[in-house]
């Protein structure tokens, strides 16, 4: 029974404080404008900052101001950017999803560290010692900046590599800054085929430090019928807006870097 | 009786300071002492908050838990009071003063976890202060803490202008700078008792 006297006393100051908050949040309540908390509650809430405000409470509140665009949340995509139009009475048009690829596919069955790197456990640490253990001085060195910086846990490094799941991705492009070899880049959601390479040397110094790196033969160029894909500094990048997604550069290429999807 | 309180209130202020004495309520004393403004606004509402909570722990105290035997329960309720009431406060401050509350920002919330403010109160219980003794000392760690607050976020103006050794820029420099500013408030150890001699 002696348990039952704390327990009440602490149960009724619970009740009484509770009470109190309750009647000081009905009567001192504020008006603040509901369209903030309406779009608060559309956007995810990853608090990512991709927008360039502090947070989605940020966010909201300059939608509601009429200070922000309405598009500007990557997580949320086109179903949020919808969203937040019909609560603000604005048509948002077409939004595309995005979502961030690794220009890199040097993993360690086809490129080898040009000296064991014993420091940090970071890349942003690793770049500053002879721009990083990785031979191929553009290439992912695999310590996973991104994959800490990654709020949707969506990169991991695999096999030395950083690899980001599409579907994980919110595109929030975070990873895109972490990165000190700047190997990774955002992209829409109906990209077709990509390049995952960005090693801009010429073919034979490419060659020397990865069996996948893209020695600029120009085979993909030549081979594609929509003049999407172009070579230049001894890459190859492809022109998503006349990429049709064939697959005849991902046939032509000999290093096998460029992915086509779907 | 009004030299006891002068003592208590100047202890309070310099001897005895939460921040650069007692160690309490570092966060805020780090966080928020960047720039003079914000620092004398969350000061003021570290100062506030101390007083009323005080002035509700303790009739709890006193009057509820030391009746029934009950000092055991004095963290977990005064934790509950004090957060009930900063949740008060940020409500009444929303309504009265928004530009306040602008300020405050998410500091407000913090002050509910933050040690100083459970320290004094507890601190009153176990120096058996009186209720006006109590509210005197509250109100003197509040002014201590606004007096640290406002030290330190001139020494932080100073060292914003300095060329600081990369390794040591940002909070390496701050924990110095404010290690420093600890050590000359040792200096008023023994003096606040022969002030009013």
């Amino acid at each position: 029974m002696e348990i039952l006297v704390p327990v009440i006393i602490v149960a009724a100051i619970g009740l009484v404080c509770g009470v109190m908050l309750s009647l000081a949040s009905h009567f001192l309540a504020v008006k603040t404008d509901e369209r903030v908390e309406k779009v608060r509650e559309v956007l995810p809430g990853a608090n990512c900052g991709a927008c360039g405000y502090t947070g989605c409470d940020g966010y909201a509140a300059a939608i509601a101001a009429g200070e922000a665009e309405l598009t500007q949340c990557a997580p949320g995509g086109a179903e949020t950017a919808k969203a937040i139009g019909e609560i603000m009475g604005a048509d948002v048009g077409d939004v595309r999803k995005k979502y961030a690829v690794v220009m890199c596919s040097g993993n360690r069955d086809v490129t080898e560290n040009k000296f064991d790197y014993h420091g940090l456990n970071s890349c942003a640490a690793a770049a500053l010692v002879a721009s990083g253990p990785a031979s191929c001085r553009y290439g992912c060195m695999g310590l996973g900046d991104c994959a800490a910086v990654c709020q949707n846990d969506a990169i991991a490094v695999v096999n030395g590599v950083a690899v980001v799941d599409k579907e994980l991705c919110g595109g929030c492009g975070k990873c895109v800054t972490a990165c000190p070899k700047q190997v990774i880049r955002v992209i829409d959601a109906d990209s077709r085929a990509v390049v995952t390479c960005k090693n801009a040397d010429k073919g034979a110094e490419t060659r020397k430090v990865c069996k996948t790196g893209c020695i600029g033969c120009m085979k993909c160029q030549k081979v594609c019928e929509y003049g999407a894909v172009t070579v230049t500094n001894f890459v190859a990048a492809v022109d998503n807006d006349k990429c049709v997604g064939c697959g005849k550069c991902e046939e032509a290429c000999p290093q096998h870097i460029i992915k086509v999807m779907q | 009786m009004m030299k006891e309180m002068l003592i208590i209130f100047f202890t309070a202020i310099l001897t005895n300071n939460f921040v650069l004495a007692k160690f309490l309520g570092i966060c805020p004393f780090l966080g928020v002492s960047k720039k003079p403004s914000t620092a004398f606004s969350m000061s003021v509402a570290v100062t506030l908050v101390m007083v009323i909570a005080t002035a509700a722990t303790w009739p709890v105290h006193n009057y509820i838990l030391v009746k029934y035997g009950l000092e055991y329960l004095q963290t977990i309720v005064f934790i509950l009071i004090i957060a009930a009431l900063v949740q008060l406060i940020e409500t009444a401050i929303k309504k009265f003063s928004p530009p306040l509350y602008q300020a405050l920002g998410i500091y407000l919330p913090l002050i509910t976890t933050n040690c100083a403010v459970l320290g004094v109160t507890v601190l009153n219980i176990s120096e058996s202060y009186t209720l006006a003794e109590s509210l005197v000392n509250s109100f003197g760690a509040g002014i201590g803490f606004l007096v640290a607050m406002m030290i330190f976020s001139g020494v932080r103006g100073r060292m914003e202008s300095c060329d600081i050794p990369k390794a040591l820029q940002g909070l390496p420099i701050t924990l110095i700078a404010a290690s420093i500013t600890a050590l000359t408030f040792l200096g008023f150890g023994g003096i606040v008792e022969n002030l009013f001699a």
